[in-house]
């Protein structure tokens, strides 16, 4: 495999991380409003993504730095042609990270109701925009012959590619409620699993279509041949009709771990529909982009490389170890 | 150019000033105080005496609502490149985006990671390991600094690369990391930060002095703050006039444009003050407070220096670089540079000062110096906002210094009515961020530190060990 195809995985996995890790944090900021049903509880809900929320959000940081290294012209395209969306989510990232940690430090119901109206918004917010945007990368943006944006706005919305953002926001809400599902104790604990057994059925449906809605589209804008597009696809379709099947049987370990793995292969059937290119050009296909023309020269390519060999594996260790200190459930007794 | 795409180049360029200042005033402090707080928890940690517990937990604190929005507005940061100067990072992401992925997979993993550990973790890890948490977050937060300076010192002195193909490309990774200038501006803004840090923390400990309440824990937290704030702000008067001393040599034209000094002198004389002077058309000053001979001594190291003036640069760019204007927005050079002189001379008085009234045990009983003392919060603020003017502002018309002009670098298919709409977004949202940033900080500097087994208010009970 050449770096530069090492490269395009990388991200795709990077991307996938997130979707992942900060997909039920999204969750969570969504449901926080709902589960909890006063100030303290939903103090609870956010606390049991507090000590890891913004380590999940690095992974979109370094998905974005990686691209701008690896693939400059990939980064200066997308984030020139997404302009508007990625303000949004820029505006919606704000202030989520602002409203975790100030929500409780002011007084007064109307400091609270505010932030808690932000986080929600934000939180759903966020996650719609990524989908509409990773999709719109599949599903075509006008590139001019030299391959930068010569679109609209407007051009990165369709029906498709806001199911797949609206898919994307039902996944993160059913994956935020089997992480809550694990981490909460006692009342609170039984109604995220409420929840999560509530989200199953239309969370499989839509992103059931989506997911053949995509495989669909690879094929037809971006030449792809069925196979390699079809397998995440239909492991992402598993995961999720599975989700909802073990949420159903109180098996909510397992439930999470197919969200999760749902998750993931959203990213992988966008990433593998993408390949060899990295943004499909509608309406001349002759304009997309490919890896190798957006990828950089190969010294650098082999320096992050080393870069990435070294520190991935630490990053996850660390990582893992975080997950694993505040593995305990919260929210069972009442805090003395 | 068309005078809309001249406005678009503006927009972006104000965009980009208004965003990198922002985020700029909260991050020297979160690479400052970190370290402080570190100290501190250290200290109890060694000592087990409780008044440090409830010092880190109070400044603990402060850092915290301050870090919130610092990561905030970083993200800004890294899209903006892309999505504003999508020309300039095509161009440079060969180069600049290594330092860039390589910040974010060694170094914010490592701070978020151990930030959410050290946060959530008095009582699920044992203290040793809870310290240790601490210290690698702030370890996070210096190597951040250190990739980002070196990404953004390569716009200054662009090393290790060579343009091939209309773009720019990593030929010497080494050579790149060991950027003399980067390594002079990691010091300088490591120093800044530590400045910063030890300011806010002896202004908001001299401000409870005032009061006369926790007295003694506050004396603490001064002692702790000079420690950091004497040898800082001196050894920053070195470092910074080392490193205007070093700009000569790659930048001639910002040096020359923070003295006004239109043509080429021998020796110099360091201008003090002046009226007028800064435009191509009126380039003798009405009204001038002069030293002699010591802008020599500044720039070259000896009183007899020759120092180049900007029209010989000018005449010299043009010879190298072909026809046009090389000159950068003068005035803004100019007291960008004095602005951060004259405050970096303040806040190492107010340092000494504050040292020697300790040492001689009247700290407490200055009440004008202590005033002073919270007054003086502001000035690292005010010097770093001075110096990063100079410093990106001084290398105009090049974004990548003798390799791209700016006006050529934003992106082409985002209009005027975009970049006015995003700026103004981002100007709102700010400010309404900056606001609620100063009631918070307020209002947590104001309280007494919390006892250890009392928690002040939910929020801070995350930070309570049970």
């Amino acid at each position: 495999m050449s770096l530069e195809i090492f490269w395009f995985c990388l991200i795709a996995v990077l991307w996938g991380g997130y979707f992942v890790l900060e997909g039920f944090d999204f969750g969570v900021g969504m449901l926080a409003a709902v589960v909890g049903r006063d100030d303290d509880e939903r103090h609870t809900v956010i606390e049991t993504i507090g000590p890891v929320w913004d380590g999940n959000e690095v992974w979109l940081v370094v998905a974005a730095g990686a691209t701008f290294a690896a693939f400059p012209a990939w980064y200066a395209t997308m984030f020139a042609g997404l302009y508007l969306l990625l303000l949004a989510i820029l505006v919606c990232l704000i202030v989520r990270a602002v409203s975790f940690d100030w929500r409780g430090r002011g007084d007064g119901e109307r400091w609270h109701r505010s932030w808690r109206w932000a986080s929600t918004a934000s939180s759903i917010g966020a996650p719609f925009f990524w989908g509409v945007g990773l999709a719109a990368l599949l599903h075509g943006l006008p590139l001019n012959s030299d391959q930068t944006y010569g679109g609209d706005v407007g051009d990165v919305f369709s029906v498709y590619t806001v199911l797949v953002g609206a898919a994307t926001v039902l996944l993160f809400a059913f994956h935020g409620a089997t992480f809550l599902t694990l981490r909460l104790a006692g009342g609170l604990g039984e109604r995220a699993a409420a929840f999560a057994r509530r989200l199953a059925l239309p969370t499989a449906v839509v992103v059931v279509g989506v997911l053949a809605w995509t495989v669909v589209v690879a094929i037809d804008r971006n030449d792809r041949s069925l196979l390699p597009v079809l397998v995440p696809a239909a492991v992402g379709a598993g995961g999720v009709v599975a989700a909802g099947l073990l949420v159903g049987a109180r098996r909510p370990g397992w439930g999470f771990a197919a969200t999760a793995l749902t998750a993931g292969m959203i990213v992988a059937t966008l990433f593998t529909g993408l390949y060899p290119r990295v943004i499909v050009s509608s309406p001349d296909f002759a304009n997309s982009l490919t890896i190798s023309d957006a990828a950089t020269a190969h010294y650098a390519l082999s320096v992050i490389t080393v870069v990435a060999a070294v520190c991935t594996p630490v990053v996850l260790l660390y990582q893992g170890w975080a997950y694993h200190v505040f593995r305990a459930r919260v929210g069972g007794a009442p805090s003395v | 150019m068309s005078p809309l795409a001249a406005t678009t180049v503006d927009l972006a360029r104000l965009q980009f000033a208004t965003t990198s200042i922002y985020h700029f005033l909260f991050v020297p402090l979160t690479l400052g105080l970190g370290p402080i707080v570190a100290i501190m928890q250290t200290k109890w940690h060694r000592t087990g005496d409780e008044a440090w517990l409830r010092l880190t937990k109070f400044f603990g604190t402060l850092l915290l609502i301050n870090f919130a929005i610092g990561v905030a507005t970083g993200l800004v940061q890294e899209f903006q490149f892309g999505m504003n100067w999508s020309v300039y990072s095509k161009y440079v992401g060969g180069v600049f985006g290594a330092p860039l992925a390589i910040e974010g997979l060694a170094a914010f993993f490592l701070e978020s990671t151990f930030l959410g550990l050290w946060i959530f973790g008095w009582d699920r890890l044992s203290p040793r390991l809870h310290l240790a948490t601490l210290w690698l977050a702030v370890l996070g937060t210096w190597l951040s600094g250190y990739f980002i300076l070196v990404a953004n010192s390569w716009m200054q002195h662009p090393v290790g690369s060579k343009v091939s193909g209309g773009e720019a490309h990593l030929t010497d990774v080494w050579a790149l990391l060991s950027n003399r200038f980067a390594l002079y501006a990691f010091t300088h803004t490591m120093l800044v930060a530590l400045t910063m840090g030890s300011l806010f923390v002896f202004g908001i400990a001299c401000w409870h002095l005032l009061r006369g309440r926790n007295v003694d824990l506050f004396r603490r937290a001064a002692a702790v703050a000079l420690i950091v704030a004497v040898p800082a702000t001196v050894a920053n008067m070195v470092v910074g006039s080392r490193f205007g001393l070093a700009t000569t040599d790659y930048q001639p034209m910002k040096i020359a444009a923070a003295e006004a000094l239109w043509n080429t002198e021998q020796p110099a004389g360091f201008s003090l003050f002046q009226i007028g002077g800064f435009t191509q058309s009126d380039q003798k000053p009405s009204f001038v407070i002069q030293v002699p001979k010591l802008l020599s001594f500044l720039a070259t190291g000896t009183f007899t220096g020759q120092v180049e003036g900007m029209n010989q640069v000018n005449e010299g760019y043009q010879t190298q670089y072909g026809k046009g204007n090389y000159l950068p927005p003068v005035r803004v050079a100019y007291w960008g540079m004095r602005v951060m002189a004259y405050l970096g001379a303040l806040m190492t008085l107010v340092a000494l000062l504050g040292a020697f009234l300790y040492r001689r045990g009247t700290l407490a009983t200055k009440r004008w110096f202590l005033w002073t003392a919270v007054v003086a919060i502001a000035f690292p603020y005010l010097a770093a906002t001075a110096g990063w003017l100079l410093t990106e502002v001084g290398r105009q018309p090049w974004i990548v210094q003798g390799l791209l002009k700016t006006a050529t670098a934003n992106s082409p298919n985002v209009s005027t009515a975009m970049l006015g709409a995003s700026l103004a977004i981002f100007v709102a949202l700010y400010a309404a961020l900056g606001v609620l940033d100063v009631i918070l900080m307020r209002r947590y500097a104001r309280l007494d530190p919390p006892e250890p087994d009392r928690p002040v208010g939910p929020p801070v009970a995350e930070l309570v060990p049970s």
